[in-house]
């Protein structure tokens, strides 16, 4: 392989994005109310769309010749590079919201910034993903604000989805030596400048919407290492499924 | 119906520059904001459209089915209203 740090890096870009997207998925047919069922399943469907696009360039910086599928469906639970909080259960709609608010937040930063690297392909697919982010962040924050200045109910609701999902949001800045390796060769941001960005968004959203910040700083990471949650052996159960009883299927 | 759901909103989209906003639907959100956003993902997935118009429905005002007889019907009668009693010259084109 030519260039092996990045390689993973795109890799944990697009593992981030099919996870995501398969967890959303399962809110198909369920959603409160038919308009959301919708939108939430729109939001799966950019993430996967995301997905195929970095695991083309994945695969083509791996130049072992395997497609998009492959790499999608035929890894091991620890060769995903997925961070834990894109694998966290649905929960109730406002934990659902919550997840995708956080992720949203990190997201658009950092294809925004991604949009000016040198590597000419991972800067496109910044691109066109940057106006679907867009669209993502605002639709969860509308909702983050309505849920926290709604009722009493709805309150508890979105708090209680933020003390819990606080402890998986650190790990979205994590950053290790191939991070530094691809940011001293200029290809990539830092992710401290990604990380300031995203705490000026949750912070203007919580106050408006009337939600507070958890005080604990409990982390959990591992998972750009593979190193995942319990959670994440039954969604690779249900997402890969087809692709090993099927060999090579296509649809 | 039960209070407790959402309104219901009319969703009017124009398909490109200089066209009309045509009804295409209904659907429910607590609040305009929502509704358009709703909207954009039940209505637009398929670039059908650049701009799109809200209404709240219970602030349309509608003709009375049963009094169409008395609001329509009578000029069907007066054919003499229609432009249709004119030679059209030789030479107009388009018409």
């Amino acid at each position: 392989m030519q260039d092996q740090a990045l390689f993973e890096y795109v890799l944990r870009l697009a593992d981030d994005s099919l996870i995501l997207g398969q967890r959303l998925g399962e809110w198909c047919g369920h959603g409160p109310i038919l308009e959301e069922d919708i939108a939430l399943t729109n939001i799966s469907l950019d993430l996967i769309g995301q997905a195929i696009s970095l695991y083309d360039l994945a695969s083509e910086l791996e130049g072992a010749g395997k497609n998009h599928d492959q790499l999608a469906y035929l890894r091991f639970e620890n060769e995903y590079k997925n961070v834990l909080l894109v694998e966290q259960p649905n929960g109730d709609f406002a934990m659902t919201i919550l997840r995708q608010f956080f992720f949203d937040a990190f997201r658009l930063p950092l294809y925004e910034a991604l949009m000016q690297s040198p590597v000419a392909q991972l800067a496109a697919i910044a691109a066109k993903s940057v106006k679907e982010t867009r669209y993502h962040l605002k639709h969860t924050s509308e909702w983050v604000i309505r849920m926290g200045d709604g009722t009493d109910e709805s309150h508890e609701r979105a708090q209680a989805a933020i003390d819990h999902l606080w402890r998986y949001t650190s790990e979205l800045f994590f950053e290790d030596n191939i991070d530094e390796q691809l940011q001293e060769r200029q290809l990539v941001p830092s992710l401290k400048g990604i990380q300031a960005n995203w705490m000026e968004t949750v912070k203007a959203v919580l106050s408006e919407a009337t939600l507070t910040i958890p005080t604990n700083n409990w982390k959990f990471e591992g998972g750009r290492q593979g190193r995942h949650s319990e959670h994440m052996g039954y969604i690779l159960a249900d997402l890969q499924y087809m692709q090993r009883a099927y060999p090579n299927m296509e649809w | 119906m039960s209070t407790t759901q959402w309104p219901l909103w009319e969703v009017f989209i124009r398909s490109k520059q200089g066209l009309n906003h045509k009804h295409v639907g209904s659907l429910r959100a607590p609040d305009a904001t929502l509704a358009l956003e709703n909207a954009r993902d039940v209505y637009t997935r398929r670039s059908e459209g650049i701009s799109i118009w809200v209404v709240e429905s219970a602030n349309i005002h509608a003709t009375d089915i049963d009094d169409a007889d008395s609001f329509f019907e009578p000029s069907d009668t007066k054919i003499y209203r229609h432009p249709t009693f004119y030679e059209v010259p030789d030479g107009v084109k388009h018409m």
